[in-house]
């Protein structure tokens, strides 16, 4: 049964929206995602939760968003300090964009174990 | 103190309605007409006509118009132009006092800008371009329910479109199965999925049955993946009192959005049902069945960019606009023209894009702007590229044809989005890398492996029919 041996399964994946269906992304990859952050003027945020509470609105914020920041060592500087502050949290970046009011891009940069 | 005096009979429209020295006012609503006269009529006469038959002017004088001021409520023919690579016909302007139409209603509007002056013997054809709507005429609309900034917010989707699929056998399933179609395509990474404009409540499928089994399939999808998902429940129906009953069991059920047929359901539905909508914490989901009869001919009826405006005016959250890339007939560059009326809040003139006015639509909120139709894969760099991000963009077949079915078809999707945008991210030319970047996320995605051996040879290349007036 050539056709039946060939069909994969597909399991369900639990994901975190934006780039879930992406393998774990570099540090050069990140790097150029907050890159392009920063280049649309976008506000940088991070935000952190508790795997069980993935689904809920708000996460909890670290720090307050980082205003007026251009330099990309800081904001992952920043990333990498919540992450050693909540290691089994996952931990999100934002990018605030304050003309639309809305969040011009948010993805999870690390993985909480849960 | 009045000086006129009634002079029976038949007057030329132009001495009335041609004021080539006229300034329009911020208040006036402004159209752009294209006109093909009969033979042997002045071009003036012609634009005069459609301006008094399409507000107050009939054909003869009556006594009773100087009982008011008819200077302040005529329209006024105020600009004649050459249509580029046409010797036929013109485009004229007509300028339009925002006391002729009621305040919130693009039916009134309608009604009387293509009323009874596209049947007018003198015309042998006739297009409605553009209309600018003044802003105090937009501050009394609706709008739509939500917009794209709420609706994100609702549904936690930043960054990127969203991705959806219309079920597919559009027409015989059963509610169950057809549920199951539904869960298949969110479990897989579909954020949304939608009924096809046809389903409403056949015999094979009523609707109640529909939408609880849907409702099960978007709970399950949600809480497997940990993402927040939606089906559009097609609410549209024969009467209003059953739309209304079919929205308010969609609540119900959990499902976040629902969805009308605005042009076979009519505006006035369509407006109640925004409204309705936003009341109710609802997204709208609007679908555009028999647009093409209306905006397909290049020398008669209305062009989309006047619909896709009259919807954000009427209410919808989303609204589709052609893909551009797949099998359903779309300019790229007109239709950049009205997807920025659909999302922005100040489109300026731009006669590249068909676009024929400045238009401001102040505070209101944008529409998404949805893709769908023969769309697969191998599309998505160019779709993303076209579309950004604030777009729906939707595969039927191209997800619920491969050959692993709907949940690997959805993945498949969702890889190649998500491939598309970071690579976009990184400043990667998508469209012309397309090949390369799909590649790439396909070592990684079985599934997506699969999609572009199955969608490699499909194209859709026929010339586009109606084509922006450009030389």
């Amino acid at each position: 049964m050539p056709f039946q041996s060939t069909m994969g399964d597909y399991k369900t994946k639990r994901t975190l929206e934006t780039f879930g269906f992406l393998p774990p992304m570099t540090q050069e990859e990140i790097y150029d995602q907050i890159a392009y952050l920063l280049a649309q003027g976008w506000t940088p945020a991070i935000e952190h939760c508790d795997p069980a509470d993935a689904i809920m609105t708000y996460w909890t914020m670290w720090k307050l968003p980082f205003f007026g920041q251009q330099n990309l060592e800081e904001v992952v500087t920043e990333l990498e300090a919540c992450h050693r502050a909540y290691p089994d949290h996952h931990v999100r970046l934002t990018g605030y964009d304050n003309y639309t009011q809305s969040q011009g891009t948010c993805f999870v940069v690390f993985e909480g174990r849960g | 103190m009045s000086v006129k005096t009634y002079d029976a009979g038949v007057k030329e429209y132009r001495d009335m309605y041609w004021t080539p020295d006229y300034v329009p006012l911020d208040t006036d609503l402004l159209a752009c007409f294209k006109c093909t006269g009969q033979p042997g009529v002045p071009r003036e006469e012609v634009a005069a006509a459609v301006a008094a038959e399409s507000s107050t002017g009939t054909w003869s004088t009556v006594w009773s118009e100087l009982l008011t001021d008819m200077e302040y409520y005529k329209g006024r023919a105020y600009r004649i132009e050459d249509v580029p690579g046409d010797n036929e016909s013109f485009y004229a302007f007509i300028a339009y006092p925002i006391d002729l139409f009621e305040e919130g209603s693009v039916v009134n509007v309608l009604t009387s800008l293509v009323g009874n002056v596209f049947g007018f013997k003198a015309l042998r054809h006739l297009r409605l371009e553009d209309i600018r709507f003044p802003i105090a005429y937009i501050k009394t609309c609706g709008g739509p329910p939500a917009g794209i900034q709420l609706e994100r917010d609702r549904l936690n989707k930043y960054g990127r479109p969203m991705l959806g699929a219309t079920i597919k056998p559009k027409l015989g399933l059963s509610a169950k199965n057809y549920g199951r179609a539904v869960y298949e395509c969110l479990r897989g990474g579909l954020d949304m999925t939608k009924d096809d404009e046809n389903v409403n409540s056949q015999p094979f499928m009523r609707w109640r049955d529909r939408f609880d089994f849907v409702g099960e399939a978007i709970q399950k999808a949600q809480q497997e993946t940990g993402e927040r998902k939606g089906h559009y429940l097609n609410v549209t129906a024969s009467t209003p009192e059953e739309m209304y009953k079919r929205a308010e069991y969609a609540k119900e059920v959990g499902s976040p959005i629902i969805m009308h047929d605005f042009l076979t359901g009519g505006f006035t539905a369509n407006t109640g049902l925004a409204n309705w909508c936003r009341e109710n914490g609802m997204l709208l989901h609007i679908h555009r069945a028999m647009h093409a009869v209306i905006d397909r001919h290049p020398k008669h009826g209305i062009h989309f960019r006047v619909l896709a405006k009259c919807l954000r005016l009427s209410g919808g959250d989303h609204l589709h606009t052609g893909t551009v890339v797949g099998k359903l007939e779309g300019d790229r560059n007109s239709t950049l023209g009205f997807v920025d009326q659909l999302r922005e809040s100040f489109v300026p003139e731009d006669r590249s894009r068909g676009v024929f006015f400045d238009q401001d639509w102040g505070s209101m909120p944008g529409v998404m702007a949805v893709a769908s139709g023969g769309i697969h894969v191998w599309h998505m760099p160019a779709l993303v590229t076209i579309f950004g991000d604030d777009s729906m963009l939707q595969f039927g077949g191209g997800t619920q044809g491969h050959p692993w079915g709907n949940a690997a078809g959805a993945a498949a999707n969702r890889v190649a989005l998500e491939a598309s945008i970071k690579a976009r991210n990184e400043g990667r030319e998508i469209e012309k890398e397309a090949r390369d970047i799909l590649a790439e996320a396909a070592k990684h995605s079985p599934e997506l492996a699969i999609a572009m051996e199955t969608w490699k040879e499909i194209k859709f290349e026929f010339d586009t029919v109606d084509k922006l007036d450009v030389q």
